[in-house]
């Protein structure tokens, strides 16, 4: 048993630890070291509230164990997951925090003596207010990304879900929810709690239907963010700094990421939370569908204007994930480089479904991570490199992003493929990207589509150089 | 006229915020997906509530309603921890620079 005041001390201590965990993170060099200061933060939490709470009771077996349970779920799923998988893990991931944020809030208001909160229907106000905030804040985290989940995971359709008067729906239930805050603080009333999450769940779960899939990488983080206010609110009402200085980094951290992924589509966040985005196609794509001849060719072609170029630029996107192209792409890249080819890879922002999606998925095929370049160190290359590769993206090498103010996508920054000398397009059709625009490179003079799945090409071209 | 302690924890709070916000922008784009799932695994810090809730029946009986939510949370706060942690670790593995140059 130690006092509250040495407690109080660690707990800013496992808070320290985190922040270095994050900060491990500005390199890849001293990320694993990051990591490591997270997991000591972790332990020296949990060994704190052990020796604080300090009721050696039966409990405590029971405790354990289901913490082994949960810890070997938990390492189980992070030895077995695929790669590729890792947007649903996170989203998945999200819904537990979340959850356990509601848990946490229930409990404590069942039992607020054992958290010193005052006493069943005489809750200290401002708790109640906390334990509100953060049961509602993680019932929307967990319907949210339960939603996201189903999405990412294919269960559910990519495609927006969108209705009449969804938005005043949405904006009814969300003031609905504080109203119900505002009861349950001025009367105690259990049967309110219980309603207020219920209508958590039910918010949770209607603002996520209407985003459609490419626009996960802004979901994604912004549930991200909820998570750590939904923890943040439970921090305040267990007084904890660990838990208070977690919520705020994590929620600030999502709030960041969400930024850089709207801003890599040029998008506003209101735009993207409203949804409904993509499908309707513009009018000046239908005039363009039935025009233009479309230049294709078979891995031979490809291999061949490969052979001879002298630096090639890939750009990997979603395609490159959802056929698991990385490894057969990596071996393509070790042909060319044996050849002496010059080759570096262009991630955009948004590429993929989550922020840095495309980086892990390259990584695990062991390409080292010094030559994949961002958007902005990268994009004055193209113009000096003979072939750009593009493997399974699509609207982010669109040109009509920068001339055509019509276009859905006007103003999104994009990477300059079509000034590289030929662009080969790996795609399976000529379908529009996820924008719903057509993309202009396809009818370009120097581009050759490669009308495959990504990884049979790739395969196909090794065999040819 | 004392200070409630609730504006000292504000005041944490909003300190935290701009520490994430200036930590958070020097993360390298390319880490971006170890950087949710370590927020991840730290934001299930929310586990000591829970330990606290599970510990806080009387010993006559161990599971009433309070405290089996606190078990629940702490099942799904544990899966986060280890998944977490050891999915960013497996990612970061992968991270290699160049191993030598064939120039």
């Amino acid at each position: 048993m130690i006092s509250p005041n040495l407690s109080a001390i660690f707990y800013l201590v496992s808070g320290i630890l985190f922040i270095l965990a994050l900060r491990g993170l500005s390199s890849p060099e001293t990320s694993r070291q990051g990591n490591f200061f997270g997991i000591i933060g972790m332990v020296i939490a949990i060994t704190v509230t052990f020796l604080t709470v300090g009721n050696f009771s039966n409990a405590i077996i029971y405790v354990f164990i289901f913490l082994i349970i949960g810890g070997a779920i938990g390492a189980f799923i992070a030895f077995k997951i695929p790669m590729t998988a890792m947007p649903e893990l996170v989203a998945g991931f999200h819904s537990l925090v979340g959850l356990a944020a509601v848990f946490v809030a229930i409990s404590a208001f069942l039992n607020p003596e054992a958290f010193n909160l005052g006493f069943p229907g005489d809750i200290k106000l401002a708790s109640l207010i906390e334990m509100s905030i953060g049961a509602a804040v993680g019932a929307i985290t967990f319907s949210g990304s339960i939603i996201a989940f189903l999405k990412l995971r294919g269960i559910m359709s990519g495609s927006p879900i969108t209705f009449k008067g969804q938005h005043i729906l949405n904006l009814i239930i969300g003031l609905s929810i504080i109203a119900l805050i505002y009861l349950l603080c001025s009367t105690q009333t259990s049967s309110l709690f219980w309603g207020m999450i219920v209508v958590s769940f039910l918010i949770g779960v209607l603002l996520i239907i209407p985003i459609g899939g490419a626009d996960m990488p802004v979901v994604i983080s912004m549930l991200n963010s909820y998570s750590g206010w939904a923890a943040a609110g439970i921090g305040f009402t267990l007084e904890n700094s660990a838990l208070i200085i977690t919520g705020a980094l994590v929620g600030s951290s999502g709030a960041i990421l969400s930024y850089i992924m709207c801003k890599g589509m040029n998008r506003s966040f209101f735009s993207v939370i409203l949804g409904g985005f993509g499908g309707e196609a513009t009018s000046t794509d239908k005039q363009k569908k039935d025009k233009k001849p479309v230049k294709s060719g078979n891995a031979e072609d490809a291999a061949f204007l490969l052979k001879n170029a002298s630096s090639v630029i890939i750009v990997p996107g979603y395609g490159m994930a959802v056929a698991q192209a990385q490894h057969a792409l990596r071996e393509m890249v070790d042909t060319l480089k044996k050849n002496d080819i010059k080759v570096s890879y262009a991630v955009h922002p948004v590429a993929g479904r989550m922020p840095g999606h495309m980086n892990v998925l390259l990584a695990e095929a062991n390409v080292p991570y010094d030559e994949v370049f961002e958007l902005d160190d990268i994009n004055n290359d193209f113009a000096n490199t003979d072939v750009a590769f593009v493997i399974g993206a699509n609207d982010v090498t669109n040109p009509v992003a920068k001339t055509d103010p019509q276009s859905p996508i006007f103003g999104m920054p994009v990477l300059d493929v079509e000034k590289c000398k030929s662009v080969l397009f790996v795609k399976r059709s000529l379908s529009p990207g996820y924008a719903g625009v057509d993309n202009e490179l396809f009818y370009r003079e120097n581009t050759l589509m490669l009308f495959a799945d990504a990884k049979k090409m790739t395969e196909d071209i090794v065999k040819n150089i | 006229m004392e200070i409630d302690p609730f504006i000292f924890r504000f005041s944490i709070f909003i300190l935290a915020i701009f520490v994430g916000y200036y930590v958070v922008w020097s993360v390298t784009p390319s880490l971006h997906t170890p950087l949710m799932s370590v927020t991840n695994a730290i934001s299930s810090v929310i586990i000591v509530g829970a330990i606290i809730a599970a510990l806080a029946s009387s010993s006559d009986s161990i599971f009433d309603t309070s405290s089996i939510f606190g078990f629940l949370a702490i099942i799904l706060a544990a899966i986060n921890i280890f998944g977490g942690f050891l999915v960013t670790q497996r990612m970061l593995q992968m991270y290699k620079k160049k191993k030598k140059d064939k120039k």
